[in-house]
């Protein structure tokens, strides 16, 4: 009785159904779509991220390099689409990131030891927990400096450095590094670069890093992640597998220079585009 | 509301800060200037008597109007040293302590927690920027019809207008936090309790020392004028006004003199406790 009768069509367009990524695929990003003051910065964007692996993120400027991260951990909403972790929502999943403005990233009214055990605190962890934890990361990461002191007396590679023990803290599941080198000098870079493969070595954390140094982004990665111009779209993914651990002579090498020249090329047909 | 106060540098550092100071060219400067220069901020004061003191001596003004520098000190001193002037001073800044805290204590709570939820704030962010436009002086004959003439009355308006700078401070440091704190807040997990109690209160910390600052002063102001003409019989306002009606111009400069003390002090007071509990302001 209540049926309207004649009524106009509404058809659905029909949902394009979930494809999963290949085997050893950590995060699935489906659909991802996010516009910019009315144009498309994403459309429709698929990515598989693999697990236990280090992908960089190299695109031409303004293509959205830590928009994509920072969609990816939540930090900014996308307009549609879906990302999973291992078929689990972000919310149930563990990540650590690391800013590229560590001055802005700690709490200066927190001691430096505080503010790497803070995620353990939010997580209810106990004083014993906490403990223990903090002294396992300061041996792996083999800290010369007094912990005991503020993040501002502290130099910048030393906050950095503190930066990315808070985000390993909570043993994430995926580490995000969102240029994380670009504020500290080239003796700091260096220092960093090696730790970060350190812990990589140690516990597999997939990591996402954004790099605007296409060296610094192929040394330390499996897959480099190339971008578009917008609407940003993957140009390539280029593995590079060379083993680990990768030292200052890796970087004369012929399969470092290929990859590095090979990702330049990408790069500079991406922007001439 | 900028942070960097060049008043604050001149305050001495903290016990927190002296335990590791970082190698600045600041340090150097000041180890390389001539032992005189640590009497440069009393060269101004010191020319000031003298010219005073040049203006009384040679009569270029009516010694009725202007009594000589030494007398006008020793006054100042004999009376804050247990005459009748203590008594109003203690009066006055009393009442300032009293009209601060309310302020503080109404104002730093509801600034936070309108600063932490802009729509609310941007619904009475008129009402607040209006009445801190509107000189404070201005309401007194109001207060006086709610309050009448009594002590309370002095008080209340000055906490009104303190109270005003209070809230105003406070909600624009909520609002201004580091969006990148509360970002790293966010992505370790933090709930929103626990962002706005672990990041956004610690934000506004400085801004809101910025508005106690302000607000004291304010304060000190209204309580001073409201001494002077809501019928007070003590406090520094109504002896200021008492001895320039009978002419006592030695009485009401050490007065003016005292006033300027308090507001100094006080001023000097949140300096130093900015600078201890908000250590990393400027850093």
């Amino acid at each position: 009785m209540s049926e309207v009768l004649n009524a106009p069509v509404f058809a659905d367009i029909p949902v394009p159904t979930f494809k999963p990524g290949p085997a050893g695929t950590h995060i699935t990003i489906r659909g991802l779509t996010k516009y910019f003051a009315g144009w498309p910065l994403y459309e429709n964007f698929d990515l598989d991220i693999p697990k236990n692996k280090i992908v960089s993120v190299f695109g031409p400027n303004g293509c959205g390099k830590s928009t994509l991260i920072n969609m990816i951990a939540g930090l900014v909403p996308p307009d549609s689409g879906e990302i999973l972790f291992d078929g689990k929502s972000l919310k149930d999943t563990k990540i650590g990131y690391v800013f590229q403005n560590y001055r802005e990233a700690l709490f200066p009214w927190m001691r430096t030891i505080d503010n790497i055990a803070y995620p353990l605190k939010l997580e209810g962890k106990s004083k014993a927990e906490v403990d223990r934890r903090m002294a396992e990361l300061v041996a792996s990461f083999d800290v010369k400096f007094d912990l005991n002191r503020y993040p501002y007396e502290l130099s910048g590679g030393q906050q950095q450095t503190a930066s990315i023990m808070r985000a390993l803290a909570p043993k994430p599941e995926v580490l995000f590094l969102d240029e994380p080198f670009s504020a500290l000098d080239f003796e700091m870079t260096l220092f960093i670069r090696e730790k970060l493969q350190e812990v990589f070595m140690q516990t597999g954390t997939t990591m996402l890093l954004v790099s605007h140094d296409l060296e610094e982004a192929v040394y330390l990665a499996d897959q480099v992640l190339l971008l578009t111009k917008r609407p940003t779209r993957v140009a390539e993914i280029l593995h590079y597998g060379e083993a680990r651990p990768r030292t200052t002579e890796t970087l004369s090498e012929p399969s470092f220079i290929t990859a590095k020249k090979r990702s330049l090329e990408i790069f500079q047909r991406e922007v001439r585009r | 509301m900028t942070t960097n106060n060049p008043a604050a540098m001149a305050v001495p550092a903290s016990p927190a800060g002296a335990l590791w100071a970082p190698q600045t060219a600041t340090a150097e400067v000041v180890a390389n200037t001539p032992t005189w220069g640590k009497a440069l901020p009393f060269v101004g004061p010191v020319l000031l008597l003298l010219l005073w003191d040049m203006v009384v001596r040679f009569g270029l003004v009516k010694a009725i109007l202007l009594p000589p520098p030494i007398e006008t000190v020793l006054a100042l001193v004999g009376g804050l040293a247990g005459g009748p002037l203590l008594t109003d001073f203690g009066v006055t800044l009393w009442r300032t302590v009293q009209a601060f805290l309310i302020a503080a204590a109404v104002g730093v709570p509801l600034g936070i927690a309108l600063g932490s939820n802009e729509k609310s704030y941007r619904s009475v962010e008129f009402l607040i920027d209006f009445f801190r436009s509107t000189p404070s002086s201005a309401l007194i004959p109001l207060f006086m019809m709610i309050f009448g003439i009594s002590d309370i009355n002095k008080v209340a308006i000055a906490a009104f207008g303190a109270f005003l700078i209070v809230i105003f401070n406070s909600a624009y440091g909520v609002m201004n936090a580091r969006k990148q704190r509360v970002m790293a807040a966010k992505v370790m997990g933090a709930s929103r309790w626990q962002v706005f109690k672990d990041v956004l209160v610690w934000e506004s910390l400085q801004p809101t020392f910025v508005g106690l600052r302000s607000a004291v002063s304010m304060a000190l102001v209204i309580v001073i004028v409201a001494e002077m003409f809501i019928g007070a019989d003590n406090g520094l306002g109504n002896r200021i006004i008492n001895a320039q009606q009978v002419m006592r111009v030695k009485d009401m400069y050490a007065a003016i003199l005292s006033a300027g003390v308090m507001g100094y002090a006080l001023n000097v007071l949140f300096l130093v406790s900015e600078k201890r509990i908000v250590h990393w302001s400027g850093r």
